[in-house]
């Protein structure tokens, strides 16, 4: 009961306030959504105790969905410490915003919509970390895809905004199509997609191979690559991040809950959630792993040039996502979840944090023109600090941190435990750790601190945002500043194993964790600290002591710069090789296929026609005796024909 | 000389193709064309006649009183559609009648 009710009461809230906005008022509308989210959040907490310290799980049959021969799906709420965590996650970062989008949009006219979508979203992640098969998954994993489109394009006046919901929706489908071909491909092989079962049946076919697109290949490794595809798609990893960037045309706080917090993070959750089966892939762990690095590395070089500042949090996450995804590769699997977890208060803050900004500037996003907010705005300030910190994993080694200090140099030292090619998996992540706390900083600086670049007049009416957003802001800045310290003995190392109660498999990770802590040589905990230590330095060297550097330096690296700047140009890459050619191709079916066959051929026809008639109309010569001539012709030939016909008899 | 079925025939013949060059050759006078129907009919009214006589029966003659009656109805009305297609048009002549000219 408690479970459905921390599903469906976001679900009843968007239903409301989706159908009946407009005669409930903006007020009303606002206060159901949220006061229903605020409970679903308090039920949250109450679950996770439940399945994290008491060691409860459960299974909840909702209801009966598709029975098709072998096929039998129902709807069911699959709660396990997993589950609680996403549950955590999602609520709280979903009722903060809610609070924090009161504030946010109290001049947007359509609010009553954006609330609708907001709590119509969180009711799909919670469906989708619920699901006990992959089915109810896909279709959570479908419906946050939705509500993400309806959300970046929710200013849809604007034609960027419509131009960037449609790429998510469509970068999406790529790795949807690998997704769904992985859930099918488990049909074919186990003929159910019940997790459990799944699970159960794994190890009996892992080293089997079966007949794929004409190659006999490995049957878990195909699958799981498959799957994989799909968490590409959602997870924004390298190749398939493109639509990530451009979602931040939404409003932010749909940036901060959907494109940082949560959604984004369905692949990780997906990855983890069938950890039973990735486990069995050693092959599709290690391209997980090789992903997530270069993910974690290439995002960040290019957040460390750009100067829009919801774009360089947005690459941030990118970046973030692959260190998930490095520590799931690694088959610790538990990492990826703390780092999950601690990473959605830290990253919803800092795009609270630049939303608050945003707002006080009236939707100015240029960290260009920037600059000096500190004393204008102190707690928007301190606590985009305790996100900067969080983020950047500040904290010193063996005393103790903020969040991310604890969950993402968990994943670098990890990584260096597991043997991978000439450690590259390892040097990615410490050389994007470096690379996080110089953009992070960067930003800090560059909206913060310095003389202002704002017009005088504007900078002297600015202030502080009101207090639904604050309010917001402190809430999760708290989770930033101690998510890590309060987790990190129960999220990973000795004492994760009772409390994940095998929601996910920790084999590796014990190992692992071995090894972290009585192998390695001491530089290996120290070189985080250092990375990130030299990358807080970076941006006051460059900003604060010798401002006159940035401009240098550019001067100096200009080709990286504009690389980098450029974001590799994937873009332009992808415009090459599949939109322009698409673009030709739909050309010519309009013109030659469209326009000249189809067309051609039914004007042609009415064409053909006209002109027959047009001839056969010449022998209606309107004379009578025309007619009764062609009449006894006629008579005289039938007669002729029976004649004869009778005669051969 | 016997007058056998073959000379009824022959002359009913002749009859026919009369009329039916009469429909073709006149360029005229509706009313030719008329008289032609008229005269084809005859002809076929002694096919029935000199049939009837020849096999002894008698339908083929009650036959030819209806195509009697059924020629004078015709008669009736085409001479009427003449008269009133003259008002109309002011003429009869056959070449001029050819409004259904495609």
């Amino acid at each position: 009961m408690i479970y459905a009710a921390i599903v469906f009461l976001p679900g009843l809230g968007a239903l409301i306030v989706g159908f009946f906005g407009r005669l409930l008022g903006v007020r009303a509308s606002e206060v159901i959504t949220t006061s229903l989210l605020f409970v679903s959040c308090i039920l949250s907490w109450i679950v996770f105790w439940r399945m994290g310290f008491e060691h409860e799980t459960d299974n909840v049959t909702v209801l009966r969905w598709i029975t098709s021969g072998e096929l039998d799906v129902s709807w069911a709420l699959k709660v396990d410490t997993l589950t609680a965590v996403m549950f955590v996650v999602v609520t709280t970062v979903s009722a903060l915003v809610h609070v924090y989008s009161i504030g946010y949009m109290s001049e947007d006219p359509s609010r009553p919509r954006f609330f609708s979508y907001l709590s119509g979203f969180t009711f799909s992640m919670l469906m989708l970390v619920t699901s006990d098969n992959l089915l109810q998954l896909f279709f959570g994993w479908e419906g946050v895809g939705l509500f993400s489109y309806l959300l970046i394009g929710f200013w849809y006046e604007k034609e960027s905004a419509n131009a960037a919901a449609i790429k998510a929706f469509i970068v999406n489908r790529v790795g949807d199509f690998g997704f769904a071909l992985g859930i099918f491909g488990l049909f074919a092989i186990f003929r159910t997609i019940n997790l459990d079962a799944l699970f159960e049946a794994a190890p009996a076919v892992a080293g089997q191979t079966f007949a794929f697109l004409g190659y006999e290949v490995d049957i878990l490794t195909t699958l799981c690559l498959l799957l994989f595809m799909g968490a590409m798609g959602k997870s924004a990893q390298f190749l398939l991040h493109t639509w990530l960037p451009d979602a931040m045309e939404g409003p932010t706080p749909v940036s901060a809950l959907i494109h940082a917090a949560t959604m984004v993070t369905a692949g990780v959750f997906m990855v983890a959630r069938l950890s039973p089966i990735f486990e069995l892939a050693p092959i599709a762990l290690g391209f997980v792993t090789l992903v997530g690095s270069f993910t974690a590395f290439f995002a960040a070089t290019i957040a460390v040039c750009q100067n829009d500042i919801k774009r360089v949090i947005a690459y941030s996450t990118c970046s973030q996502l692959g260190y998930m995804f490095a520590a799931c590769g690694l088959g610790a699997f538990s990492m990826g979840i703390f780092h999950l977890f601690c990473h959605a208060f830290f990253k919803s803050l800092l795009f609270l944090c630049a939303g608050s900004v945003k707002h006080a500037l009236h939707e100015e996003q240029d960290m260009r023109k920037m600059g000096g907010l500190a004393t204008k705005m102190p707690i928007t300030w301190l606590m985009m600090i305790a996100g900067g910190l969080a983020l950047s994993g500040f904290g010193i080694p063996h005393i103790g941190g903020f969040a991310g200090f604890y969950s993402k140099d968990a994943i670098i030292v990890a990584s260096y435990a597991k043997e991978t090619y000439n450690q590259y998996a390892f040097w990615l992540l410490l050389f994007g750790a470096f690379l996080t706390a110089v953009y992070i900083w960067r930003l800090i600086l560059m909206t913060f601190h310095g003389k202002t670049r704002i017009e005088p007049g504007e900078y002297r009416k600015m202030h502080e945002s009101p207090l639904t957003m604050t309010f917001a802001l402190m809430c999760l800045g708290f989770g930033a500043a101690f998510a890590g310290a309060l987790g990190i003995h129960t999220f990973i190392g000795e004492g994760a194993n009772a409390f994940w109660n095998n929601a996910v498999v920790q084999k590796t990770e014990v190992e692992l964790f071995q090894i972290m802590h009585h192998d390695l040589p001491e530089w290996v905990h120290w070189s985080t600290f250092s990375a990130m230590a030299l990358g807080t330095f970076m941006p006051f060297l460059f900003y604060v002591i010798a401002p006159g550097l940035p401009a240098l330096t550019t001067r100096i690296f200009r080709p990286i710069y504009l690389f980098l700047l450029n974001k590799w140009y994937i873009d332009e890459l992808y415009d090459f090789i599949f939109v322009r050619p698409t673009f030709w191709i739909a050309n010519v079916l309009w013109k030659v296929g469209d326009v000249g066959i189809i067309n051609g051929m039914i004007d042609g026809t009415a064409a053909g026609v006209y002109r027959v008639t047009n001839r056969v109309v010449k022998l209606q010569t309107g004379y009578i005796y025309h007619y009764a001539f062609a009449m006894l012709i006629g008579v005289a030939l039938i007669l002729s024909w029976f004649m004869i016909m009778s005669g051969a008899q | 000389m016997t007058i056998g079925i073959e000379h009824y025939l022959t002359v009913a013949a002749s009859l026919f193709t009369l009329g039916m060059l009469g429909i073709f050759l006149n360029r005229k006078n509706v009313i030719v064309i008329l008289m032609s129907i008229e005269l084809m009919l005859l002809a076929v009214n002694i096919n029935f006649v000199a049939f009837s006589h020849f096999l002894g029966d008698l339908v083929g003659q009650v036959f030819a009183l209806l195509v009697l009656t059924v020629a004078a109805a015709e008669a009736a009305i085409g001479l009427a559609i003449v008269v009133v297609y003259y008002r109309n048009r002011g003429s009869i002549a056959v070449d001029d009648v050819n409004m259904m000219k495609g």
